[in-house]
């Protein structure tokens, strides 16, 4: 579980995050939700120490991240998998080293451990047989599923991804959302989404927070998000015109 | 404060021993042909100068051979061959890390719980001062093998004569002069390129900047403790 309470941020005069608190459960996909702009990404920058907070809290399973020593803030981000936007794959390594990077870094596995635990996650994320492949040649989708193998390749016990779905196809961001759904609740792990894509929130939000102005403007889940009065959160929900018409048909 | 992190202890030696090795290849290995390219021409340059400038009779040819080794031994290997390092090394560092640092490398290597800064500067560092000391010396052995070809094929000098001439008046300890400008110039290249790859902030245009940045100011840096290291070594 990680809990956020209260926190802060400024870039310059801007403020980008104002009090947002918030509890991450453990086991569950959690969605960070809001328009472009909103302040999203900042708060997970924030949650993973890429940027200072201000002021506030960020505990994650009871240690408060801010007060720690470099050592202990590492120790923990050494259970931290993420997913970047862009993949932020190691252009210089293959698919199989990329993945075997944190067990290289962390972990005193055997050769032929680490292989079996590669070739597991590339299978998990449907690549198998793609170790020797560079991230060049990897499709847009292929590379988030990667990153993804990544991320889960040393069992994190917390997921960050961000933006998981943009630039995907509707039929390769379905297959993203599920693999995230599927290791958040195989795994047990703290799954923490950043994401504005509707689909997602309807398919994987077990525990949202939607963000407007860098303020937390409401929490719920994926049942209730459709019947909130909440002008803004309508706005953000029933953009799509596609939504709408669904929604409607439902109800008559 | 970024230097601290570089030399902070490494999380797993053996991942950062095999950097280095990956490092010295990109840094060293690949930068043999124009290290030699440059040597040989540059020593035939010099040679036939030294060569051109000697218009009495009572200077004696062989003095072409000393003035070849002693430019290529004080300057043009250690410094004029650092200063074009600094502009092939130096952009590739700043770029490749710069680009690590746009696409978020960086900041999945530093959400993994590694030092990004000792993982990717570190051995950049070290390969640099492993290697550059072989490239320099292949390159003054290539220089004043150079001069020896221009120098008896332009009839500028007999080959007994240059080779007279490069032993003449030997100094051991200029050579322990060139080398320690050379060490202090390969920390200069990485470490100079290597801070502004890691600044880079923005896209594309950005790494540029770094990559300008970087052997502009690896650049100055050279020149300018080149010159402080003279003043020490050879001031009377």
């Amino acid at each position: 579980m990680i809990e956020i309470k209260q926190i802060n941020k400024s870039f310059g005069d801007r403020h980008v995050v104002k009090d947002v608190s918030f509890v991450f459960k453990r086991g569950q996909t959690n969605l960070i939700i809001g328009e472009s702009g909103c302040g999203k990404t900042t708060i997970v920058k924030l949650m993973v120490g890429l940027h200072a907070i201000d002021s506030g809290e960020i505990i994650f399973d009871g240690h408060n991240f801010n007060t720690l020593g470099q050592t202990q803030k590492q120790e923990i981000r050494t259970e931290i998998g993420m997913l970047f936007q862009g993949g932020a794959l190691f252009d210089s390594q293959t698919l199989e080293e990329n993945v075997r990077f944190p067990l290289d870094m962390f972990t005193k596995l055997t050769k032929a451990e680490k292989m079996d635990r590669v070739n597991f996650c590339l299978q998990r994320v449907k690549l198998e047989g793609k170790n020797k492949l560079y991230p060049a040649e990897l499709s847009g989708g292929m590379k988030k599923r990667a990153a993804l193998a990544r991320a889960i390749s040393n069992n994190p016990k917390y997921l960050f991804c961000d933006e998981p779905n943009s630039g995907l196809d509707p039929k390769t961001s379905i297959i993203i959302d599920d693999l995230i759904h599927d290791v958040t609740h195989e795994y047990n792990i703290t799954t923490v989404i950043v994401t504005h894509d509707m689909n997602s929130v309807i398919e994987i939000g077990d525990n949202i927070m939607f963000v407007y102005k860098g303020e937390n403007w409401w929490t719920g889940d994926k049942t209730q998000i459709f019947n909130v009065a909440n002008k803004e959160l309508r706005d953000f929900v029933f953009a799509s015109e596609f939504i709408k018409k669904v929604f409607k048909q439902h109800n008559t | 404060m970024l230097m601290y992190r570089v030399f902070a202890k490494p999380q797993k030696a053996s991942i950062y021993l095999r950097q280095i090795i990956v490092e010295i290849d990109n840094i060293g290995i690949s930068s043999l042909t124009i290290v030699a390219i440059i040597s040989v021409f540059m020593g035939g340059v010099i040679t036939i100068q030294s060569a051109f400038s000697i218009t009495s009779p009572l200077v004696p040819l062989y003095v072409v051979g000393y003035t070849t080794r002693e430019s290529i031994i004080l300057e043009f290997s250690p410094t004029i061959v650092c200063l074009i390092l600094a502009g092939k090394v130096g952009s590739n560092i700043a770029s490749e890390i710069g680009a690590m640092r746009i696409t978020e490398q960086i900041d999945a290597l530093e959400i993994m719980g590694i030092n990004s800064a000792g993982y990717l500067i570190f051995p950049k560092i070290a390969a640099a001062i492993l290697i550059f000391p072989f490239l320099i010396a292949l390159s003054m052995f290539l220089g004043i093998a150079g001069g020896y070809v221009m120098g008896v094929s332009s009839g500028a000098c007999t080959g007994y004569e240059y080779v007279y001439g490069i032993q003449a008046f030997f100094e051991p300890w200029k050579l322990y002069y060139s080398f320690t400008k050379v060490l202090v110039f390969a920390f200069i290249i990485t470490s100079v390129s290597s801070y502004y790859g890691y600044h880079t902030e923005g896209g594309a245009l950005e790494v540029g900047r770094s990559s300008t940045n970087a052997v502009v100011y690896s650049s100055i840096l050279i020149l300018l403790f080149g010159l402080i290291l003279t003043n020490i070594f050879l001031s009377h």
